[in-house]
Order: structure tokens, then C-alpha cells, then sequence
């Protein structure tokens, strides 16, 4: 019904000095929650600017629904929006601010808007702050109107611009499940910016990582969590972000291309970590690249930490150890890449101990060193 | 310490630099007739509306008080309804020649109207408008109109371009945006704007002279009457001439000091 798809969409300012968004291609379906997470300046405020027609692309097409609205202004897109900075009317009370849209609309009676607009001041906490106005709330609170504000309309689209980015961590986990449980049950399409991962990770029924104006990798979340396309995605996606151990195949120590047919043991190719020797299994797949440095992809929780040398583990030394509740979190040296693992709670080593780690071979990813893209096959 | 006593010195006597003519305006107008010509002045005289009436009731006063009242609130309006588009335009749109557009408006301030008296009264008379009030606030317009848009830019800069954004995308068109988000929150600067051209035209004479002949303003009429009468007539027509002006500008002072701040 008003599914999402964008085609080539570019945006540039200071005539064309500053690129923001650059050729994007994007599909969302109709009720889906997509989530756009990216570093800051990565262009995903504009991106969605241009969704809501508050900012005319330079060049491609949006449709909603069945309708081309790129040229279309904002009212007669069928949207509501979450700004990133709040964008609550100071002259107006809490209670007029969400019901704003609804009165421009003007198909609900007095009671209807009435009505409405309590039910959305009560999804976000707001039920007692009715009759005040946004100089008299707090930061979290003015994003928790504009929030309300946009959800009383029930659009078609909602856009979201980092709606929960000014709330404390209680707030933020219990409004994050509410919020989805509204949208979906809504029927809601929602493009939902962050730049917080775990947020983007629980909502999303699909995702894209953003870097430099581009969409690098779209997907559901643990696919893309699972499978980074790049060592950017890898790196940005995570807490702690994915290790890349720089390897070679078949323990060819000098660096550079070997000829293919160096031999590769027979029991399969296995990954080398530093001169001493220490490897792990690579999968068949990889047979391609005997001979050449690569990079190891491996997340802190595919790693074991061992105190005793064991095949297919890469000796280091522990520097940190961080409890964090649930997990801790290892920092541990090995050969000249700082690598974290997330191990059991009562984990507890003294700084300088040598350890082992050994990757699960099948979590293990694999990356080009120079291009940073993702290896499957030769 | 040293330097805030300085300063609050420095500033008492220009206050009084200013306002002491003022007070003795003030009880030159509101005194008894008699007591203008009393010396040494009482400086608590008793006060009475004797003055203000006997100007007030003379020949011509009435209707050219009315016509200045007329012209200011023409004025007024035609530059609000020309000036808030055009400082709306600067506030919100990086165009190009932007920069060069505002140092055109603040430039014709240095434009000397004595040199435009005969084209003014020649344009005036070919138009068939000469000495009707439609003239004046021509005029009056012309000089006010680049204080309007500068004070309203300034004053429309402070509201949030978002603001309008959020209004549009929660089903406002652009001039509803305008109307029902930046207009509320801006009505107090550009009424401020308003006045300062309503009290420029009030107290304007130049051209209000230049372009009248039976049918002055106040101003342009003391002006002509001004060597033939007496002493109280002038006191209670400086009076109210002055210091409406006054006591409003130091209300609005605030948005007018923001104009030079603005960018
Ligand atoms: N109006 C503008 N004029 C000039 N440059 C702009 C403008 N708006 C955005 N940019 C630039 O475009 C790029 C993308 O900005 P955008 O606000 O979309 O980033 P973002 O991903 O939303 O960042 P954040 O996470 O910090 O909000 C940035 O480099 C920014 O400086
Ligand atoms: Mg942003």
C-alpha cells in the first residue's frame, strides 16, 4: 500500500562542493521497519529530508505507494516525521502540538482529535504534561512530544530521525519495544535513522549501512550482522566491533601474491597468523587465495579465550579485561592487531598473561586488504 | 569596578543630556500658559491640560493631526505588507546577491531626500496626487520600507526554519506554515517593525512638506506655523510630536538593537 522505493536519488550542496547523498537505491516494503544507521555527516538526515520533501533532490525519483512524489511538497505525501532536533512548537501547548496534525487534516471532530491525541501522549509517557508548553519540558520530553505528534496523524510513512537519542537508557529500551509493537501492529512503514547499532540491531525488520552519502550493505540485521559485505560495515556494526586479523593462506610469510598452485596442504588451506606459525582452519573456498594476505573477519563472540596452546588457536596477551554485567570483554594483543573478545562473566586474567584464542572456523569472514570487500569465493 | 562606575556615570549623563529637555518639554506643555514665561522655571509646576487644549483647539491642528494619522497607519501598512515578504525572503533564502541586496537597502538611508525635493513634488503633480495624503505615505513608505525589512529579516531569522518544515510536513502549505507557526511566534518583532514606520511617518517632515501645500501633516503644518505662533503652541506641539516616539522606541528597543546583530 505505501511501500517506499527510491531510484538514484542524489543530493549535493554549496553547488555541488558537498555531495550528501549519492545515488542511493533503496526499497522498503509497505509495514516494513527499516532502519538506516550510519556514522554522523553520513547523509541520512538528508536522505530522509528528501523522503518528506523538504529538500529536492538533485536527481532520481521517490515514489510512495503508487505515486511519484518527487516534486510532490511535503503535506501531500501522506507522512509524519520525527525530527532530529524535536521541532516542537514553542507556542503551543503539548497537548496542541500532537494534535497539530490531526486539526490540519480536518477530517476528526473535537472529541476524535481529543481522544487520539491522549492515546498518543500515553504511549510516550506524556499523560500528565498536557496543558505545558515545550519551554517548560526537559530535552527528552520535547522528543517524546514530537514523537507523539507524529504517531497521532497514524501516516502511512513515518519517518524517524533519531527519535530516542535524547532519552535515558530505561526510557529508551521500553519505548524501543513499544515502538515497535505500535508500528507493526499499525501496519506502519517506518525508515527510522540511528547511529545507535544495538537500536538499529532490535528494531529492524531490514536495515542499510550508510557510509559517505552511499548505502554499502542492505539486509534483515543478523545477515548483515553475520555477513558485513566490508570491513567498514564490520567495523561499525557491533559492540566491540568485528576483529580483521591480518592472515595469510597457507602460511606464505612474505607479503604479495604467490603463484596459485603453491602448494596448499591437502587437508585443506588454513589461515597463518604472524611468522610463528600460529594458524586456523579456512574453508575450502578459500583454496583461491593460497598465498596471499587477507584479512580475518571475526566477532569478540566467535572467539574462545584458551590458557593453554591448542590447535587452531593464535597465541597473544591479554592488556584489559572489562566485566560489562552479562559478559566480559577481553582485550587482548596479538602479533600487532588489538583484538576483543567477549568471554564469560567471571572471566578474569592479570594484564600481560598470554593467552589463546580460537576463532569458531565457521563465523569466521573473510576481506580483501586493500578494498575492504568481503571474499566468498575466487 | 572603576570602569562599571564610569560607565553607569557616563551613561546617567546622557540620560540626562536627553531627557532633561524632555521633562521641561513635558511641563512646558502641561503647565498653565502663564507659567512658560515665568523665570527662574518651577521645576514641580502645577500641571494642568490648558496648554495641550489650546493647541489642540487651534485652527487647522485637528485635521492635520488626523492626516498624520492617516498617513502613518497607510504607511505602515503598505511597508509591512512590502517589507515582512522581503525580510521573510532574506531570512530564509540564500539567493544570489544576497548580501548585496541588504547593503542596497541600508544604502539608500544614505540617499540625501533634499536632493529628490523637486522630482518628488514634479512626480507629485504629474500623477495628479500632489497634496492628498496618498503623496505623503508614497513617501513615507519609500523611507521606511528598508528598516521593515531589516527588522523584520532579523526578526523572522530568529524563528527556526524547522519549525515551518514541521508545520509542513504535518499538512500545512507554505503560507499556512507562515501563517500558523512563524507568524505567532514573530507577531511581536513585526509589530515593532509596524510602529517604527507608523512613528517615522508621524514624526517625518521633509517630504511631508515638500509634497503638501493645503493639506500639510501635523509636522509639515507646526513647521509652516511655527515662526507666527506662541510659545505654548510650540511646547505642546513638539510635545506630541516627540515623545509618543520616545516612550514607543524604548519599548521596541530590543528588536531594533537585533538588526545589526543579524546576519
Ligand atoms: N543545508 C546544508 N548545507 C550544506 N551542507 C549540508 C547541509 N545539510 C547537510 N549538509 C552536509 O551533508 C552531509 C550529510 O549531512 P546529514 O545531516 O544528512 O548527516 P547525518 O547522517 O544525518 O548525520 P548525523 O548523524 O550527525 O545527524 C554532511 O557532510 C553535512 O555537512
Ligand atoms: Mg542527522
Amino acid at each position: 500500500m505505501a511501500d517506499i522505493v527510491i531510484r538514484a536519488v542524489r543530493k549535493t550542496f554549496d553547488r555541488g562542493r558537498v555531495t550528501a547523498v549519492d545515488s542511493v537505491d533503496l526499497t522498503v516494503a509497505d509495514g516494513e521497519l527499516f532502519v538506516l544507521l550510519g556514522p554522523s555527516g553520513c547523509g541520512k538526515t538528508t536522505l530522509l529530508r528528501m523522503i518528506a520533501g523538504l529538500e529536492a533532490a538533485d536527481r532520481g525519483t521517490i515514489m510512495i505507494g503508487d505515486r511519484e512524489v518527487t516534486t510532490l511538497p511535503p503535506r501531500k505525501r501522506d507522512l509524519a516525521m520525527v525530527f532530529q532536533n524535536y521541532a516542537v512548537f514553542p507556542h503551543l501547548t503539548v497537548e496542541q502540538n500532537i494534535a497539530f496534525g490531526l486539526r490540519m487534516k480536518g477530517d476528526a471532530g473535537a472529541t476524535e482529535i481529543k481522544e487520539k491525541v491522549r492515546q498518543a501522549a500515553e504511549l510516550v509517557d506524556l499523560g500528565g504534561l498536557l496543558g505545558r508548553r515545550p519551554a517548560q519540558l526537559s530535552g527528552g520530553q520535547q522528543q517524546r512530544v514530537a514523537v507523539a505528534r507524529a504517531l497521532a496523524v497514524s501516516p502511512a510513512v513515518l519517518l524517524m530521525d533519531e527519535p530516542l537519542s535524547n532519552l535515558d537508557a530505561l526510557l529508551r529500551l521500553k519505548f524501543r519495544s513499544d515502538l515497535k509493537r505500535i508500528v507493526h501492529e499499525l501496519g506502519t512503514t517506518v525508515i527510522y535513522v540511528t547511529h545507535d547499532q544495538v537500536e538499529a540491531l532490535s528494531l529492524a525488520d531490514r536495515m542499510a549501512v550508510m557510509r559517505e552519502g552511499r548505502i554499502v550493505q542492505a539486509g534483515p540485521p543478523l545477515e548483515v550482522y553475520d555477513h558485513p559485505a566490508s570491513t567498514f560495515v564490520g567495523g561499525f556494526l557491533g559492540s566491540p566491533p568485528m576483529n580483521f586479523l591480518p592472515v595469510a593462506i597457507d602460511g606464505a610469510v612474505s607479503p604479495g601474491p604467490r603463484s596459485p598452485d603453491a602448494a596448499c596442504p591437502d587437508d585443506g588451506p588454513r589461515a597463518m597468523v604472524g611468522p610463528r606459525g600460529d594458524s586456523f582452519p579456512a574453508p575450502e573456498a578459500m583454496r583461491g587465495w593460497c598465498g596471499r594476505e587477507l584479512l580475518a573477519g571475526i566477532r569478540g563472540e566467535n572467539m574462545d579465550v584458551l590458557s593453554e596452546r591448542a590447535p587452531g588457536a593464535v597465541a597473544g596477551k591479554v592488556l584489559v579485561v572489562e566485566p560489562l554485567g552479562a559478559q566480559t570483554l577481553v582485550t587482548v594483543a596479538s602479533e600487532d592487531t588489538e583484538v576483543k573478545v567477549l568471554t564469560a562473566p567471571g572471566y578474569t586474567a592479570p594484564p600481560g598473561r598470554d593467552v589463546w584464542l580460537r576463532p569458531a572456523p565457521d563465523k569466521v569472514r573473510w576481506y580483501d586488504p586493500d578494498s575492504g570487500a568481503e571474499l566468498t569465493s575466487p | 569596578m572603576r570602569r562599571a562606575v564610569l560607565r553607569y556615570t557616563g551613561a546617567a549623563l546622557l540620560a540626562a543630556w536627553v531627557l532633561f529637555p524632555m521633562y521641561l518639554l513635558t511641563i512646558g506643555a502641561f503647565s498653565v500658559q502663564s507659567a512658560i514665561y515665568h523665570y527662574p522655571r518651577d521645576i514641580l509646576p502645577s500641571l494642568s491640560w490648558g496648554t495641550m487644549r489650546f493647541f489642540l483647539d487651534s485652527q487647522g491642528v485637528p485635521t492635520a493631526l488626523g492626516r498624520s494619522v492617516i498617513v502613518a497607519a497607510i504607511t505602515a501598512a503598505a511597508s509591512a505588507a512590502l517589507g515582512i515578504p522581503a525580510g521573510y525572503a532574506l531570512a530564509r533564502y540564500r539567493f544570489r546577491g544576497r548580501d548585496a541586496y541588504r547593503v542596497t537597502i541600508v544604502s539608500t538611508r544614505a540617499f540625501p531626500v533634499v536632493v529628490l525635493s523637486i522630482p518628488l513634488a514634479v512626480f507629485a503633480l504629474q500623477w495628479g496626487s500632489y497634496d492628498t495624503v496618498w503623496a505623503v505615505a508614497f513617501m513615507h513608505t519609500a523611507l521606511t520600507l528598508p528598516f521593515v525589512v531589516l527588522i523584520s529579516s532579523s526578526v523572522l531569522t530568529a524563528v527556526p526554519a524547522d519549525l515551518e518544515e514541521a508545520a509542513q510536513v504535518f499538512g500545512c502549505s507554505r503560507p499556512a506554515a507562515f501563517a500558523r507557526v512563524t507568524l505567532p511566534l514573530a507577531i511581536p518583532g513585526l509589530a515593532a517593525a509596524g510602529g517604527f514606520a507608523l512613528l517615522m511617518s508621524y514624526n517625518e517632515v521633509f517630504a511631508a512638506s515638500v509634497l503638501t501645500l493645503e493639506r500639510p501633516t501635523l509636522p509639515a503644518f507646526v513647521l509652516n506655523a511655527l515662526t507666527s505662533s506662541p510659545e505654548p503652541y510650540k511646547y505642546a506641539a513638539a510635545w506630541l510630536l516627540m515623545v509618543p516616539t520616545f516612550v514607543f522606541i524604548f519599548f521596541i528597543r530590543r528588536y531594533i538593537l537585533g538588526v545589526g546583530r543579524a546576519r
